[in-house]
């Protein structure tokens, strides 16, 4: 049944993607930016995701440390990697459109600055997991830097905005342009895309860990006959 | 579960894949001294580390009075003696008795700090560092240690291992005055003869699981190896 | 009055073990200068506008000299197996979570005291202008190290390579602790007054440490139990 579901959302996905391809490249090229702010249709969704999901990744950790049931850890590895992967994408696709407008890979501007952090401190959550080995151990103090990670990402989010408001960088175009009707709806359509991306990747990811889990099961059943 | 000094009920533990422990039942009642016998890997250690409340076992319970090992309180009545010997090196002894007193809230720490340096026969060297004391006076601060705070409960693991004759029979004083007291005693021991001497019941870990759980017998005293030719394996 | 008095009992031991030793706060001393030294080689010194934003400097100082004092924090819980012994005396999380972070708090403060010095001789900067905003820094700052350190470095204690770990782990959790400590440092040091917009950072220092200190309160437990 769940292989169904994700095999739904998966198509769905890819359908509203590849329609969605066609529709923006069809779109008039925005005023000042050209063809290069098409880029922000896959830039915001994918932060807009990856943001929910460290608030999934939060709400899994603390469910593990309250009931010990390790499917909750399953949800906080798998959804936590996804989110990786889809600010991995807000990064780089934010680091092409700098270089387009600004003319550098890299601006300091206060999203992409918070956006890298947050990737470092969830990179650091995987690093945690590979270090330990004990899977009881191992689910508990990822539970728990997962709790930190998550606190401080709205910490991050502030200072650094102070750190650039404080110290005003030379003016440039604005990400968010005028933005027309029409876009709004494909804008709009673009970021369930995305997020039916995120949660069928993250179903995929959730079975290989159950799988997993049924595999070191079953051993730990053999080696005690 | 009753509220016998140690009750374990169906306690699983595994490391990854393996069952260190299978299926451990059994109850020992207060002012028993249990005698916990097995091969090197048996399980001995993990079981009394989940007794002593250090690891949760995968399933079952274990229960010290009819609590969890890691209530405040009963945290306070058990005594464990594990492989190190849990003293600061860079302490001297009677630091390090002050220490746990305090920890363990007892009313006059160092009143109690001194008594056990003398029950152990440490007074004489109570401002020495522990990282210059030898092996057996070493073993002698952790039985010390281990008693301070007065303990229903006391589990120790090969507590006689590498102990020279004075820790011996310091450690052998301690038990059975303890004993007398009505206190509860299970110890680990490769060391047979001195744990029959003591013991007034024995169980065999085999592979996980409790091959045998019953009173110590006079054949036991005379001929420790002779439980582990009758219920382990060879 | 019973928890504070525990408290005080590990702070206590941690404080004296360390001082029969000596082992942490020398290494984390002669860390400070080795780093201080290079940074000295990397910014010039002698320019103007490189002393008005030395005040930043410090925190990198400070920070990895204080992870060599945070990572002997539970490490020195190992030897004779002693970590047992604390996790099985009836002291609440909370409690050996405060007394190890006080004694870290104190040695790490120790060290940046005595790195200030030679900053501002290598410098050439009066750092004292504005010395007791200076020193508020430093204590809000240097606890938020501490409190999160201490938890870090009870997570890390058992994995190999736990002296990579624990600062690949801490510092980017610190960013905006660290982030505010740098810029308020930089303008003590060059002698500013903090007012107006700035004061936002103190604002931050404050919030991160009680939040992160609330968090470290509450998880300790699971950390040492498991």
């Amino acid at each position: 049944m769940r292989q169904k579901v994700m095999i739904a959302m998966l198509a769905l996905a890819a359908v509203l993607l590849v329609r969605n391809l066609y529709v923006i490249s069809m779109l008039p090229d925005e005023m000042r930016q050209g063809q290069i702010f098409r880029i922000i249709f896959f830039h915001v969704p994918a932060a807009a995701s990856a943001m929910i999901g460290s608030a999934v990744a939060l709400i899994a950790s603390v469910l593990f440390l309250l009931t010990r049931n390790f499917k909750y850890d399953a949800l906080a590895v798998a959804v936590t990697e996804v989110g990786l992967a889809f600010l991995a994408v807000n990064l780089v696709t934010g680091s092409i459109w700098a270089r387009v407008i600004w003319g550098v890979w890299w601006a300091w501007d206060a999203r992409l600055t918070s956006a890298l952090i947050c990737w470092i401190l969830y990179a650091g959550y995987l690093i945690l997991r590979q270090a330990l080995e004990e899977p009881t151990q191992r689910a508990t103090f990822a539970a728990v830097y997962s709790i930190f990670a998550f606190t401080d990402v709205p910490i991050v989010y502030f200072s650094i905005r102070w750190w650039r408001t404080l110290h005003p960088q030379p003016v440039f175009f604005s990400k968010s342009g005028s933005f027309p009707p029409d876009w709004s709806r494909a804008f709009l359509i673009n970021m369930v895309a995305m997020f039916l991306l995120y949660a069928a990747l993250t179903m995929i990811r959730l079975r290989q860990e159950e799988t997993q889990r049924e595999i070191d099961y079953l051993r730990r059943t053999v080696h005690a006959i | 579960m009753s509220d016998a000094a140690v009750d374990c009920s169906g306690v699983w533990k595994f490391y990854g894949d393996y069952p260190a422990l299978r299926n451990i039942s059994f109850e020992v009642p207060a002012g028993r001294c249990l005698a916990l016998i097995g091969r090197n890997g048996a399980g001995k250690t993990t079981l009394l580390r989940i007794l002593a409340g250090f690891s949760k076992p995968g399933k079952g319970q274990a229960r010290i009075f009819g609590h969890e090992p890691r209530d405040t309180e009963t945290r306070r009545r058990i005594g464990f003696i594990g492989h190190g010997i849990a003293v600061y090196d860079e302490l001297s002894a009677l630091e390090n008795l002050r220490l746990f007193a305090k920890l363990y809230r007892l009313p006059d720490a160092e009143r109690a700090a001194r008594e056990w340096l003398e029950r152990t026969g440490l007074e004489r060297v109570r401002d020495g560092l522990v990282r210059e004391f030898s092996r057996g006076m070493r073993q002698r601060l952790a039985v010390a240690r281990a008693f301070l705070h007065g303990p229903s409960v006391l589990l120790l693991d090969e507590p006689f291992t590498a102990l020279d004759d004075r820790a011996v029979a310091v450690l052998q004083t301690v038990l059975r005055d303890a004993l007398a007291a009505g206190r509860t005693v299970i110890m680990s021991t490769h060391q047979l003869r001195e744990a029959m001497e003591l013991a007034t019941h024995v169980a065999l870990i085999n592979r996980g699981r409790i091959a045998f759980h019953g009173e110590r017998t006079e054949e036991m005293v005379n001929n420790p190896g002779w439980v582990y030719s009758q219920y382990g394996e060879s | 009055m019973r928890f504070l008095g525990q408290v005080m009992v590990i702070t206590a031991k941690d404080l004296r073990a360390e001082m029969r030793t000596k082992e942490a706060i020398n290494a984390s001393f002669a860390f400070a200068l080795v780093v201080l030294l290079l940074l000295s080689f990397a910014f010039d010194p002698t320019e103007e506008t490189t002393r008005e934003i030395s005040g930043g400097l410090l925190w990198i100082v400070f920070t990895f000299a204080g992870t060599l004092v945070l990572n002997r924090s539970f490490a020195r819980e190992l030897p004779n197996d002693c970590l047992d012994a604390l996790i099985a005396a009836p002291v609440p999380g909370p409690a050996l979570f405060l007394g190890k972070a006080l004694a870290n708090f104190v040695l790490i403060l120790a060290v940046e005291l005595v790195a200030l010095p030679v900053f501002g001789i290598f410098y050439n900067v009066r750092w004292t202008r504005q010395f007791w905003p200076l020193m508020l820094v430093l204590v809000l700052g240097t606890w938020g190290l501490t409190s999160i350190g201490t938890v870090f470095s009870a997570l890390t204690v058992n994995i190999r390579l736990r002296e990579v770990m624990l600062p690949l782990l801490v510092y980017p959790v610190l960013i905006p602790m660290l982030l505010g400590a740098m810029r308020l440092s930089a303008l003590l040091v060059a002698g500013q007054a903090i007012a107006g917009d700035e004061t936002v950072w103190f604002k931050l220092l404050f919030g991160f440490d009680i939040i992160f200190t609330a968090l470290s309160l509450v998880l300790m437990d699971t950390v040492l139990l498991g």
